[in-house]
Protein backbone atom coordinates (compact mmCIF):
# COMPACT_ATOMS: atom_id res chain seq x y z
CA UNK A 1 0.00 0.00 0.00
CA UNK A 2 1.40 3.22 -1.15
CA UNK A 3 0.48 6.87 0.14
CA UNK A 4 -0.17 9.57 -2.43
CA UNK A 5 -2.28 12.64 -2.66
CA UNK A 6 -4.45 11.13 -5.02
CA UNK A 7 -5.09 7.78 -2.58
CA UNK A 8 -6.07 10.04 0.44
CA UNK A 9 -8.40 11.79 -1.58
CA UNK A 10 -9.73 8.83 -3.21
CA UNK A 11 -10.31 7.05 0.60
CA UNK A 12 -11.39 10.40 1.60
CA UNK A 13 -14.37 9.88 -0.95
CA UNK A 14 -15.21 6.41 0.22
CA UNK A 15 -15.24 6.69 3.43
CA UNK A 16 -11.42 5.15 4.45
CA UNK A 17 -12.57 1.66 3.99
CA UNK A 18 -8.85 1.10 1.61
CA UNK A 19 -6.94 1.35 4.08
CA UNK A 20 -5.01 -1.97 5.02
CA UNK A 21 -2.19 -2.63 8.31
CA UNK A 22 0.76 -0.74 7.70
CA UNK A 23 2.59 -3.62 9.14
CA UNK A 24 2.62 -7.47 9.57
CA UNK A 25 2.88 -8.59 13.07
CA UNK A 26 5.11 -11.55 12.68
CA UNK A 27 5.70 -14.81 14.92
CA UNK A 28 8.89 -15.85 15.43
CA UNK A 29 10.79 -18.46 13.38
CA UNK A 30 13.54 -20.21 14.85
CA UNK A 31 15.82 -18.85 12.70
CA UNK A 32 16.91 -15.63 11.23
CA UNK A 33 20.02 -14.04 9.92
CA UNK A 34 20.26 -11.53 12.57
CA UNK A 35 18.11 -10.47 15.19
CA UNK A 36 17.55 -6.97 16.65
CA UNK A 37 16.94 -6.78 20.16
CA UNK A 38 14.44 -3.81 20.88
CA UNK A 39 11.70 -2.10 18.45
CA UNK A 40 11.91 1.44 19.47
CA UNK A 41 13.34 3.92 16.45
CA UNK A 42 16.48 2.93 16.18
CA UNK A 43 15.89 -0.95 16.65
CA UNK A 44 13.37 -0.06 13.78
CA UNK A 45 15.85 2.03 11.71
CA UNK A 46 18.81 -0.05 12.10
CA UNK A 47 16.18 -3.29 10.23
CA UNK A 48 15.36 -1.08 7.44
CA UNK A 49 18.66 -0.52 6.18
CA UNK A 50 19.70 -4.01 6.69
CA UNK A 51 16.98 -4.62 4.66
CA UNK A 52 17.40 -1.54 2.31
CA UNK A 53 21.27 -0.84 2.52
CA UNK A 54 22.72 -4.43 3.03
CA UNK A 55 20.02 -6.56 1.71
CA UNK A 56 19.74 -8.51 4.75
CA UNK A 57 16.26 -9.57 4.78
CA UNK A 58 15.90 -12.70 6.96
CA UNK A 59 16.31 -10.67 9.97
CA UNK A 60 13.65 -9.88 13.23
CA UNK A 61 13.08 -6.78 15.06
CA UNK A 62 11.63 -8.37 18.93
CA UNK A 63 10.03 -5.75 21.37
CA UNK A 64 8.97 -7.29 24.76
CA UNK A 65 6.44 -4.91 24.28
CA UNK A 66 4.81 -2.81 21.55
CA UNK A 67 6.40 -1.20 18.61
CA UNK A 68 6.86 2.24 19.58
CA UNK A 69 6.05 2.44 23.40
CA UNK A 70 9.37 3.12 24.57
CA UNK A 71 11.29 6.60 24.82
CA UNK A 72 10.76 6.34 20.94
CA UNK A 73 7.06 7.53 21.87
CA UNK A 74 7.89 9.66 24.66
CA UNK A 75 9.95 12.11 23.39
CA UNK A 76 9.74 15.76 22.44
CA UNK A 77 9.85 15.06 18.95
CA UNK A 78 13.64 17.47 18.65
CA UNK A 79 15.60 16.99 14.93
CA UNK A 80 18.69 19.31 14.93
CA UNK A 81 22.48 18.84 14.24
CA UNK A 82 23.82 21.83 15.97
CA UNK A 83 26.41 19.66 17.69
CA UNK A 84 29.81 20.57 18.54
CA UNK A 85 32.56 18.39 18.66
CA UNK A 86 34.68 16.25 15.82
CA UNK A 87 32.51 12.81 15.90
CA UNK A 88 28.99 13.91 17.14
CA UNK A 89 29.03 16.77 14.52
CA UNK A 90 29.47 14.46 11.64
CA UNK A 91 27.33 12.39 12.90
CA UNK A 92 23.97 14.18 13.47
CA UNK A 93 24.98 16.08 10.38
CA UNK A 94 24.04 12.66 8.45
CA UNK A 95 21.28 12.09 10.45
CA UNK A 96 19.75 15.38 9.41
CA UNK A 97 20.49 14.57 6.21
CA UNK A 98 18.72 11.74 6.75
CA UNK A 99 15.78 13.18 7.98
CA UNK A 100 15.45 15.85 5.18
CA UNK A 101 15.43 12.84 2.65
CA UNK A 102 13.28 10.37 4.81
CA UNK A 103 9.39 11.31 4.16
CA UNK A 104 9.98 10.19 0.12
CA UNK A 105 12.13 7.37 1.07
CA UNK A 106 9.71 5.60 3.29
CA UNK A 107 6.64 6.85 1.32
CA UNK A 108 5.61 8.20 4.74
CA UNK A 109 4.85 11.42 6.39
CA UNK A 110 6.54 11.81 9.56
CA UNK A 111 5.78 15.77 9.93
CA UNK A 112 9.47 16.41 9.90
CA UNK A 113 8.92 20.15 10.32
CA UNK A 114 12.19 22.59 9.88
CA UNK A 115 10.66 25.06 11.98
CA UNK A 116 13.97 26.26 13.15
CA UNK A 117 15.47 25.80 16.90
CA UNK A 118 16.84 29.31 18.40
CA UNK A 119 19.10 28.18 21.80
CA UNK A 120 18.82 31.53 23.40
CA UNK A 121 22.23 33.31 25.30
CA UNK A 122 22.53 35.36 27.99
CA UNK A 123 25.50 36.99 28.83
CA UNK A 124 28.86 37.95 26.79
CA UNK A 125 30.74 35.12 27.52
CA UNK A 126 27.97 32.36 26.03
CA UNK A 127 27.71 34.68 23.36
CA UNK A 128 31.10 33.54 22.50
CA UNK A 129 30.95 30.07 23.09
CA UNK A 130 27.61 30.02 21.01
CA UNK A 131 29.37 32.15 18.19
CA UNK A 132 32.11 29.60 18.29
CA UNK A 133 29.40 26.72 18.06
CA UNK A 134 27.53 28.40 15.36
CA UNK A 135 31.10 28.30 13.62
CA UNK A 136 31.63 24.16 13.95
CA UNK A 137 28.04 24.32 12.77
CA UNK A 138 28.97 26.03 9.69
CA UNK A 139 32.29 24.57 8.97
CA UNK A 140 30.67 20.66 9.22
CA UNK A 141 27.97 22.17 6.17
CA UNK A 142 25.00 22.76 8.25
CA UNK A 143 23.20 25.87 9.12
CA UNK A 144 23.44 28.64 12.14
CA UNK A 145 22.75 32.36 12.50
CA UNK A 146 23.97 34.50 15.61
CA UNK A 147 20.91 36.82 16.65
CA UNK A 148 21.48 39.34 18.78
CA UNK A 149 18.49 40.76 21.13
CA UNK A 150 16.59 42.06 18.48
CA UNK A 151 17.07 39.56 16.04
CA UNK A 152 15.67 37.48 18.53
CA UNK A 153 12.77 39.84 19.57
CA UNK A 154 12.05 39.44 15.63
CA UNK A 155 11.29 35.45 15.61
CA UNK A 156 10.14 35.93 19.50
CA UNK A 157 8.20 38.99 20.28
CA UNK A 158 6.85 37.52 23.62
CA UNK A 159 9.82 36.48 25.22
CA UNK A 160 10.76 38.24 28.81
CA UNK A 161 13.92 40.10 27.75
CA UNK A 162 14.12 41.99 30.45
CA UNK A 163 13.79 39.61 33.56
CA UNK A 164 16.56 39.99 35.94
CA UNK A 165 17.77 36.70 36.16
CA UNK A 166 18.32 35.95 32.59
CA UNK A 167 18.63 38.92 30.41
CA UNK A 168 18.31 37.76 26.98
CA UNK A 169 21.29 38.48 24.43
CA UNK A 170 20.79 37.59 21.44
CA UNK A 171 20.61 33.27 20.14
CA UNK A 172 21.77 31.08 17.57
CA UNK A 173 19.51 30.37 15.08
CA UNK A 174 19.45 26.82 13.83
CA UNK A 175 16.90 27.46 10.54
CA UNK A 176 17.53 23.75 9.83
CA UNK A 177 16.15 22.40 13.18
CA UNK A 178 12.80 21.21 13.95
CA UNK A 179 10.46 18.75 15.07
CA UNK A 180 9.08 15.80 13.59
CA UNK A 181 5.88 13.23 14.62
CA UNK A 182 8.14 10.95 16.83
CA UNK A 183 5.16 7.74 16.58
CA UNK A 184 5.05 8.73 12.30
CA UNK A 185 9.08 7.71 12.61
CA UNK A 186 8.69 4.51 14.62
CA UNK A 187 5.90 3.15 12.36
CA UNK A 188 7.15 4.41 8.61
CA UNK A 189 10.15 2.36 9.07
CA UNK A 190 7.91 -0.31 10.74
CA UNK A 191 6.31 -0.40 7.49
CA UNK A 192 9.31 -0.01 5.49
CA UNK A 193 10.83 -3.17 6.86
CA UNK A 194 8.21 -5.26 7.00
CA UNK A 195 7.71 -4.64 2.96
CA UNK A 196 11.09 -5.70 2.82
CA UNK A 197 10.64 -8.76 4.85
CA UNK A 198 11.56 -8.06 8.03
CA UNK A 199 9.37 -9.88 10.91
CA UNK A 200 8.20 -7.30 13.84
CA UNK A 201 7.87 -9.34 16.60
CA UNK A 202 5.85 -8.12 19.54
CA UNK A 203 5.47 -9.05 23.55
CA UNK A 204 8.69 -10.86 22.53
CA UNK A 205 10.78 -10.33 25.41
CA UNK A 206 14.67 -11.15 25.49
CA UNK A 207 15.58 -12.97 28.61
CA UNK A 208 19.13 -14.39 27.62
CA UNK A 209 21.97 -14.02 25.08
CA UNK A 210 23.32 -17.31 23.84
CA UNK A 211 27.05 -17.51 23.46
CA UNK A 212 29.29 -20.68 22.58
CA UNK A 213 33.28 -20.22 22.72
CA UNK A 214 32.76 -16.10 22.18
CA UNK A 215 30.32 -16.61 19.66
CA UNK A 216 26.82 -15.44 19.58
CA UNK A 217 24.06 -18.35 19.08
CA UNK A 218 21.12 -16.47 19.63
CA UNK A 219 18.50 -15.60 22.19
CA UNK A 220 16.21 -17.02 24.38
CA UNK A 221 12.81 -14.48 24.42
CA UNK A 222 8.91 -15.40 26.35
CA UNK A 223 8.17 -16.76 22.71
CA UNK A 224 11.12 -19.62 22.94
CA UNK A 225 14.66 -19.75 21.68
CA UNK A 226 15.46 -18.17 18.43
CA UNK A 227 19.34 -18.74 17.11
CA UNK A 228 20.63 -15.93 14.97
CA UNK A 229 23.99 -14.98 13.57
CA UNK A 230 24.27 -11.87 14.21
CA UNK A 231 22.48 -10.11 17.44
CA UNK A 232 21.81 -6.55 18.06
CA UNK A 233 21.20 -4.81 21.20
CA UNK A 234 19.29 -1.95 20.43
CA UNK A 235 17.10 -1.17 24.10
CA UNK A 236 17.88 2.54 25.62
CA UNK A 237 17.32 2.63 28.92
CA UNK A 238 17.31 -1.08 29.58
CA UNK A 239 21.13 -1.54 28.14
CA UNK A 240 22.73 -2.47 31.38
CA UNK A 241 19.91 -5.47 31.55
CA UNK A 242 20.00 -6.85 28.57
CA UNK A 243 24.21 -6.81 28.74
CA UNK A 244 24.28 -7.89 31.75
CA UNK A 245 22.99 -11.37 29.77
CA UNK A 246 26.25 -11.40 28.01
CA UNK A 247 27.79 -11.05 31.41
CA UNK A 248 29.01 -7.44 30.29
CA UNK A 249 28.78 -4.06 32.25
CA UNK A 250 28.26 -0.73 30.49
CA UNK A 251 29.62 2.34 31.41
CA UNK A 252 25.78 3.28 31.10
CA UNK A 253 23.29 4.73 34.33
CA UNK A 254 19.68 4.69 33.56
CA UNK A 255 17.90 7.93 34.42
CA UNK A 256 14.64 9.61 34.46
CA UNK A 257 13.66 12.52 32.12
CA UNK A 258 10.25 13.56 32.20
CA UNK A 259 7.94 16.21 29.35
CA UNK A 260 4.45 18.15 29.68
CA UNK A 261 1.62 18.84 26.91
CA UNK A 262 -0.25 21.76 27.15
CA UNK A 263 -4.46 21.45 26.34
CA UNK A 264 -4.25 22.46 22.49
CA UNK A 265 -4.23 26.19 21.70
CA UNK A 266 -4.45 27.91 17.99
CA UNK A 267 -0.95 28.63 16.88
CA UNK A 268 1.62 30.73 19.21
CA UNK A 269 5.58 29.35 18.93
CA UNK A 270 6.49 28.62 16.13
CA UNK A 271 10.04 27.24 16.58
CA UNK A 272 11.61 25.16 18.78
CA UNK A 273 13.28 27.41 21.79
CA UNK A 274 15.57 26.10 23.93
CA UNK A 275 16.39 28.17 27.15
CA UNK A 276 19.82 26.31 28.70
CA UNK A 277 20.14 28.59 31.16
CA UNK A 278 16.80 28.04 33.01
CA UNK A 279 17.18 24.25 31.54
CA UNK A 280 13.79 24.56 29.63
CA UNK A 281 12.98 23.94 25.53
CA UNK A 282 9.44 24.19 24.33
CA UNK A 283 7.65 24.12 20.83
CA UNK A 284 4.07 23.63 19.88
CA UNK A 285 2.55 20.60 18.26
CA UNK A 286 0.79 20.14 14.96
CA UNK A 287 -1.85 19.10 17.61
CA UNK A 288 -2.15 22.50 19.36
CA UNK A 289 -0.60 21.39 22.60
CA UNK A 290 2.66 23.47 23.85
CA UNK A 291 5.60 20.17 24.71
CA UNK A 292 7.95 21.51 26.96
CA UNK A 293 10.56 19.66 29.61
CA UNK A 294 13.66 20.57 31.36
CA UNK A 295 16.62 18.14 32.86
CA UNK A 296 16.68 14.95 34.12
CA UNK A 297 15.61 14.36 37.57
CA UNK A 298 19.03 13.07 38.04
CA UNK A 299 18.98 10.21 39.84
CA UNK A 300 18.93 6.77 38.77
CA UNK A 301 15.63 5.71 38.10
CA UNK A 302 13.60 3.02 35.99
CA UNK A 303 10.28 4.57 36.53
CA UNK A 304 8.74 6.17 33.50
CA UNK A 305 7.33 8.88 35.71
CA UNK A 306 9.27 11.53 37.53
CA UNK A 307 9.15 13.70 40.91
CA UNK A 308 7.07 16.97 41.69
CA UNK A 309 10.79 19.39 42.35
CA UNK A 310 11.58 18.49 38.48
CA UNK A 311 7.89 19.39 37.64
CA UNK A 312 7.72 23.04 39.51
CA UNK A 313 11.41 23.73 38.55
CA UNK A 314 10.47 23.04 34.34
CA UNK A 315 7.47 25.11 34.90
CA UNK A 316 9.00 27.66 36.89
CA UNK A 317 11.39 28.56 34.20
CA UNK A 318 8.33 28.67 31.52
CA UNK A 319 6.80 31.42 33.73
CA UNK A 320 10.35 33.28 33.70
CA UNK A 321 11.26 32.46 29.95
CA UNK A 322 7.57 33.82 28.73
CA UNK A 323 5.20 34.73 31.29
CA UNK A 324 2.14 34.27 28.95
CA UNK A 325 2.40 30.54 29.00
CA UNK A 326 1.14 30.68 32.69
CA UNK A 327 -2.55 30.94 31.09
CA UNK A 328 -1.76 27.33 29.52
CA UNK A 329 -3.03 24.65 31.18
CA UNK A 330 -0.70 21.45 31.64
CA UNK A 331 -2.57 18.18 29.98
CA UNK A 332 -0.05 15.92 31.01
CA UNK A 333 3.48 14.77 31.90
CA UNK A 334 5.28 11.33 31.39
CA UNK A 335 8.81 10.35 31.84
CA UNK A 336 11.18 7.95 29.94
CA UNK A 337 14.17 5.90 30.93
CA UNK A 338 17.18 7.77 29.46
CA UNK A 339 20.62 5.59 28.62
CA UNK A 340 23.17 8.16 30.26
CA UNK A 341 26.77 7.86 28.91
CA UNK A 342 29.17 10.25 31.17
CA UNK A 343 30.46 11.96 28.68
CA UNK A 344 26.80 12.21 27.03
CA UNK A 345 27.63 10.88 23.55
CA UNK A 346 26.65 7.68 22.24
CA UNK A 347 28.17 3.81 21.68
CA UNK A 348 27.46 2.02 18.34
CA UNK A 349 29.99 -0.80 18.73
CA UNK A 350 30.97 -4.68 18.69
CA UNK A 351 30.74 -6.00 21.90
CA UNK A 352 34.19 -7.12 22.19
CA UNK A 353 34.97 -10.44 22.94
CA UNK A 354 31.49 -12.37 21.59
CA UNK A 355 32.08 -12.25 17.82
CA UNK A 356 28.67 -11.60 16.29
CA UNK A 357 27.16 -9.50 18.97
CA UNK A 358 26.65 -5.55 18.77
CA UNK A 359 25.35 -2.52 20.38
CA UNK A 360 23.52 0.68 20.14
CA UNK A 361 23.02 2.78 22.84
CA UNK A 362 23.92 5.67 24.88
CA UNK A 363 21.57 8.06 23.92
CA UNK A 364 21.26 10.51 26.23
CA UNK A 365 18.40 12.47 26.25
CA UNK A 366 18.76 13.58 22.65
CA UNK A 367 18.91 10.16 20.40
CA UNK A 368 15.58 10.55 18.74
CA UNK A 369 17.14 13.15 15.97
CA UNK A 370 19.66 10.31 15.82
CA UNK A 371 17.32 7.43 14.47
CA UNK A 372 18.21 7.77 10.78
CA UNK A 373 21.40 7.95 11.30
CA UNK A 374 21.93 5.32 14.01
CA UNK A 375 19.82 2.56 12.09
CA UNK A 376 22.16 3.60 8.99
CA UNK A 377 25.43 2.81 10.70
CA UNK A 378 24.37 0.48 13.08
CA UNK A 379 23.27 -1.60 10.06
CA UNK A 380 26.64 -0.87 8.24
CA UNK A 381 27.87 -2.46 11.32
CA UNK A 382 26.48 -5.20 11.78
CA UNK A 383 26.65 -6.32 8.01
CA UNK A 384 30.50 -5.56 7.18
CA UNK A 385 31.93 -5.79 10.85
CA UNK A 386 33.26 -2.22 10.13
CA UNK A 387 31.97 0.88 11.85
CA UNK A 388 30.41 3.93 9.04
CA UNK A 389 32.40 6.55 9.01
CA UNK A 390 30.24 9.00 10.12
CA UNK A 391 29.92 6.71 13.46
CA UNK A 392 33.27 5.50 14.05
CA UNK A 393 34.15 7.66 17.43
CA UNK A 394 31.80 6.19 19.07
CA UNK A 395 33.70 3.67 20.49
CA UNK A 396 33.20 1.51 23.91
CA UNK A 397 36.64 1.57 24.89
CA UNK A 398 36.96 5.07 24.65
CA UNK A 399 35.78 4.97 28.42
CA UNK A 400 38.98 2.41 29.20
CA UNK A 401 41.31 4.09 28.00
CA UNK A 402 40.11 7.97 28.31
CA UNK A 403 41.25 8.63 24.24
CA UNK A 404 38.23 10.18 22.57
CA UNK A 405 36.19 10.57 25.29
CA UNK A 406 32.95 13.51 23.45
CA UNK A 407 32.00 15.78 26.50
CA UNK A 408 29.91 18.63 24.60
CA UNK A 409 29.73 20.71 27.51
CA UNK A 410 33.02 20.54 29.03
CA UNK A 411 31.63 19.25 32.65
CA UNK A 412 33.22 15.76 32.53
CA UNK A 413 32.92 12.63 32.04
CA UNK A 414 31.11 11.52 35.12
CA UNK A 415 27.69 9.81 35.60
CA UNK A 416 26.29 12.40 37.38
CA UNK A 417 27.07 15.41 35.21
CA UNK A 418 25.08 15.23 32.20
CA UNK B 1 10.95 11.33 47.35
CA UNK B 2 12.09 12.13 50.70
CA UNK B 3 15.57 11.03 52.45
CA UNK B 4 15.87 10.32 56.00
CA UNK B 5 19.18 12.01 57.07
CA UNK B 6 19.94 10.00 60.31
CA UNK B 7 21.51 13.44 61.34
CA UNK B 8 18.56 15.56 60.54
CA UNK B 9 16.02 13.55 59.37
CA UNK B 10 13.30 13.32 56.85
CA UNK B 11 14.13 15.94 54.29
CA UNK B 12 13.05 17.19 50.77
CA UNK B 13 14.76 15.42 47.64
CA UNK B 14 15.93 19.12 46.62
CA UNK B 15 18.13 19.17 50.15
CA UNK B 16 20.60 16.45 48.51
CA UNK B 17 22.71 16.04 45.57
CA UNK B 18 22.81 13.53 44.00
CA UNK B 19 26.11 11.73 43.09
CA UNK B 20 25.54 8.29 41.76
CA UNK B 21 26.41 4.37 42.89
CA UNK B 22 27.90 3.85 46.25
CA UNK B 23 30.92 2.79 43.67
CA UNK B 24 32.15 6.01 44.56
CA UNK B 25 33.48 4.62 48.24
CA UNK B 26 35.58 2.07 46.63
CA UNK B 27 38.50 3.84 45.09
CA UNK B 28 41.03 1.89 43.83
CA UNK B 29 44.63 2.12 44.22
CA UNK B 30 46.43 4.44 41.62
CA UNK B 31 48.22 1.91 39.44
CA UNK B 32 45.35 -0.15 40.04
CA UNK B 33 45.51 -0.54 36.08
CA UNK B 34 42.78 0.96 33.29
CA UNK B 35 40.30 -1.88 33.76
CA UNK B 36 39.92 -1.50 37.32
CA UNK B 37 39.57 2.46 36.87
CA UNK B 38 36.96 1.85 33.85
CA UNK B 39 34.77 -0.14 36.79
CA UNK B 40 35.53 2.39 39.07
CA UNK B 41 35.06 6.05 37.76
CA UNK B 42 32.29 4.14 34.08
CA UNK B 43 31.05 1.05 34.09
CA UNK B 44 28.09 0.39 36.58
CA UNK B 45 25.56 -2.52 37.01
CA UNK B 46 22.55 0.28 36.68
CA UNK B 47 20.40 -2.66 38.29
CA UNK B 48 16.56 -2.24 38.15
CA UNK B 49 15.63 -2.82 41.36
CA UNK B 50 17.33 -2.33 45.05
CA UNK B 51 20.95 0.30 44.13
CA UNK B 52 22.85 1.55 46.80
CA UNK B 53 23.99 5.11 45.66
CA UNK B 54 25.57 8.14 47.74
CA UNK B 55 23.99 11.47 48.42
CA UNK B 56 25.73 14.39 50.04
CA UNK B 57 23.34 16.10 52.50
CA UNK B 58 24.02 19.73 50.35
CA UNK B 59 21.50 22.02 52.10
CA UNK B 60 21.52 19.99 55.56
CA UNK B 61 24.80 19.07 58.11
CA UNK B 62 26.77 18.44 55.41
CA UNK B 63 27.01 14.60 55.80
CA UNK B 64 28.05 12.07 52.90
CA UNK B 65 24.70 9.67 52.62
CA UNK B 66 24.45 5.83 51.67
CA UNK B 67 20.81 5.48 50.35
CA UNK B 68 19.62 2.11 49.32
CA UNK B 69 16.55 2.39 47.24
CA UNK B 70 14.80 0.81 44.48
CA UNK B 71 15.33 2.65 41.04
CA UNK B 72 11.89 0.95 39.50
CA UNK B 73 9.70 1.96 42.63
CA UNK B 74 11.49 4.83 44.31
CA UNK B 75 10.94 3.45 47.51
CA UNK B 76 13.76 4.60 49.85
CA UNK B 77 14.92 1.66 52.03
CA UNK B 78 17.86 3.16 53.97
CA UNK B 79 19.77 6.00 54.52
CA UNK B 80 23.46 5.61 56.17
CA UNK B 81 26.09 8.35 56.97
CA UNK B 82 28.97 7.17 54.90
CA UNK B 83 31.22 7.50 57.04
CA UNK B 84 29.60 4.48 59.11
CA UNK B 85 29.98 2.68 55.92
CA UNK B 86 33.62 3.41 55.09
CA UNK B 87 34.95 4.51 58.22
CA UNK B 88 37.04 7.74 58.70
CA UNK B 89 36.09 11.25 57.97
CA UNK B 90 34.68 12.00 54.03
C1 LIG C 1 10.82 13.06 27.84
C2 LIG C 1 11.82 12.81 26.76
C3 LIG C 1 12.13 13.81 25.85
C4 LIG C 1 13.06 13.59 24.84
N1 LIG C 1 13.26 14.57 23.91
C5 LIG C 1 14.09 14.36 22.86
C6 LIG C 1 14.20 15.34 21.84
O1 LIG C 1 13.52 16.39 21.86
N2 LIG C 1 15.07 15.11 20.81
C7 LIG C 1 15.82 13.98 20.75
O2 LIG C 1 16.61 13.84 19.83
N3 LIG C 1 15.70 13.00 21.70
C8 LIG C 1 14.84 13.16 22.75
N4 LIG C 1 14.69 12.18 23.70
C9 LIG C 1 15.54 10.96 23.64
C10 LIG C 1 15.02 9.88 22.69
O3 LIG C 1 13.64 9.69 22.88
C11 LIG C 1 15.78 8.57 22.96
O4 LIG C 1 17.17 8.81 23.01
C12 LIG C 1 15.53 7.52 21.87
O5 LIG C 1 14.16 7.40 21.57
C13 LIG C 1 16.08 6.18 22.34
O6 LIG C 1 16.12 5.21 21.33
P1 LIG C 1 14.88 4.26 20.94
O7 LIG C 1 13.87 5.05 20.21
O8 LIG C 1 15.41 3.10 20.22
O9 LIG C 1 14.35 3.84 22.40
P2 LIG C 1 13.04 3.09 22.84
O10 LIG C 1 11.85 3.55 22.07
O11 LIG C 1 12.98 3.16 24.31
O12 LIG C 1 13.34 1.60 22.35
C14 LIG C 1 13.92 0.57 23.12
C15 LIG C 1 12.98 -0.62 23.05
O13 LIG C 1 13.62 -1.78 23.57
C16 LIG C 1 12.64 -2.58 24.18
N5 LIG C 1 13.28 -3.54 25.08
C17 LIG C 1 13.93 -3.28 26.24
N6 LIG C 1 14.37 -4.43 26.79
C18 LIG C 1 14.00 -5.44 25.96
C19 LIG C 1 14.17 -6.85 26.00
N7 LIG C 1 14.80 -7.47 27.01
N8 LIG C 1 13.66 -7.57 24.97
C20 LIG C 1 13.00 -6.97 23.94
N9 LIG C 1 12.81 -5.64 23.86
C21 LIG C 1 13.30 -4.87 24.86
C22 LIG C 1 11.77 -1.55 24.89
O14 LIG C 1 10.49 -2.09 25.23
C23 LIG C 1 11.73 -0.41 23.90
O15 LIG C 1 10.57 -0.46 23.06
C24 LIG C 1 13.75 12.34 24.74
C25 LIG C 1 13.43 11.34 25.65
C26 LIG C 1 12.47 11.55 26.64
C27 LIG C 1 12.12 10.43 27.59
ZN1 LIG D 1 21.72 15.87 57.19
Amino acid sequence: MRFSGLRVLKEGLTGNKGWAAHWRDATPKPEYDAVIIGGGGHGLSTAYYLARNHGMTNIAVLEKGYLGGGNVGRNTTIVRANYFLQGNSEFYSHSLNLWEGLEEDLNYNVMHSQRGLINLFHSDGQRDAFARRGNMMLNQGDDAILLDRDGVRKHLPYLDFEQTRFPIYGGLYHPRGGTARHDAVAWGYARGASDRGVDLIQNCEVTGIDIEGGVVKGVQTTRGPIRAKKVGIVVAGRSGQVAAMAGRRLPIESHVLQAFVTEGLKPVIDHVISFGMGHFYISQSDKGGLVFGGDLDFYASYAQRGNLPMKEHVMEAGMTLMPMIGKARVLRSWGGIMDMTPDGSPIIDRMEGVDGLFIDCGWNYGGFKAVPASGWCMAHLMATGQPHEVAAKFRMDRFRTGVGLMDEEGTGSQHNLH
Amino acid sequence: MRLTCPQCGERDRREFYYVGDAVALERPAPDAGDEAWEAYVHLRDNPAGETRDLWYHEAGCGAWLVVTRNTVTHAVLDVVLASDVKGGGA
